[in-house]
């Protein structure tokens, strides 16, 4: 298996693939029609886009009759966060919550 | 209407380092369950009509109960599902949990679950949706390491 990471990583960096997940996130199941409503972009840029998406296995497809459904796929971003976040920003990120906790309260 | 359907659909999936016997194993395995899915010991004979009953570590209390609706090892398990570990999803209809394993290249399968029928379980379905992610991170990591997830 190629590092999924470098799939995961690149798929997340562009803003009209992470607005894609975020419009899954809100109502999930939604069709290619659906999701190309809420874009100004042509059904071949959406339908890239998917792909990539797909590829990274951010996005699962299901079919239900003649209807192709996409589906949010967390588990990536949840592997990438048991592998970089927990490791190296776990203490780090708790003395930054801890000072923020301080100020606000002597602020 | 097809949104409806759609909503009450959860869709997870991963590859394992591990053939899809492996990960067959993991899924229907006490011994394997009790270290990636909150403890708890799967029982079944998995035959299609029979229980499906997940107990919590000490066997005193009943998890999960269902029924196995298809069983092809090593490549596809459906069994409906009642979240009994909690009072308000207990009383909620069943749902079905569907495990899909396909051989993908380099030693590596595909484990796609499906969590769907939560038209009649919202509270299941609110319960279950970071639960998946956390079971199977730690059954990919069981799987590839030997060891359960840290922490």
């Amino acid at each position: 298996m190629t590092d999924d990471g470098d799939l995961v990583f690149r798929a997340l960096a562009d803003p009209t693939r992470r607005y894609l997940l975020d419009r899954l996130f809100e109502r999930d199941g939604r069709t290619l029609t659906e999701l190309e409503s809420e874009l100004e972009m042509t059904r071949f840029g959406v339908m890239k886009h998917l792909r990539v998406l797909e590829d990274a296995g951010l996005v699962v497809t299901r079919r239900s009759g003649r209807e192709k459904h996409h589906y949010l796929n967390p588990v990536p971003i949840r592997l990438i966060h048991d592998r970089w976040i927990d490791k190296y920003t776990e203490r780090r990120v708790s003395t930054l919550a801890e000072l923020k906790t301080e100020l606000e309260e002597s602020a | 209407m097809t949104t409806m359907t759609a909503q009450t659909t959860q869709v997870y999936s991963l590859f394992i380092r591990a053939t899809p016997e492996q990960i067959w194993e993991a899924i229907t395995k006490p011994e394997f369950t009790a270290k990636y899915f909150y403890g708890s010991h799967v029982d079944s004979t998995f035959a299609p009509g029979s229980p499906f009953n997940s107990w919590s570590p000490d066997h005193s209390q009943l998890w999960v109960d269902g029924v196995i609706e298809e069983a092809e090892p090593p490549t596809k398990l459906s069994h409906t599902w009642r979240a009994l570990y909690d009072e308000e999803a207990a009383a909620e209809e069943f749902s079905r949990v569907t495990w899909e394993i396909e051989p993908a290249d380099g030693g590596v399968s595909k484990l796609t679950v499906v969590h769907d029928r939560l038209e009649g379980a919202p509270k299941t379905a609110a319960s279950v949706a970071g639960g998946w992610m956390y079971i199977l991170s730690g059954l990919k990591t069981l799987l590839e390491t030997g060891e359960p997830l840290a922490g």
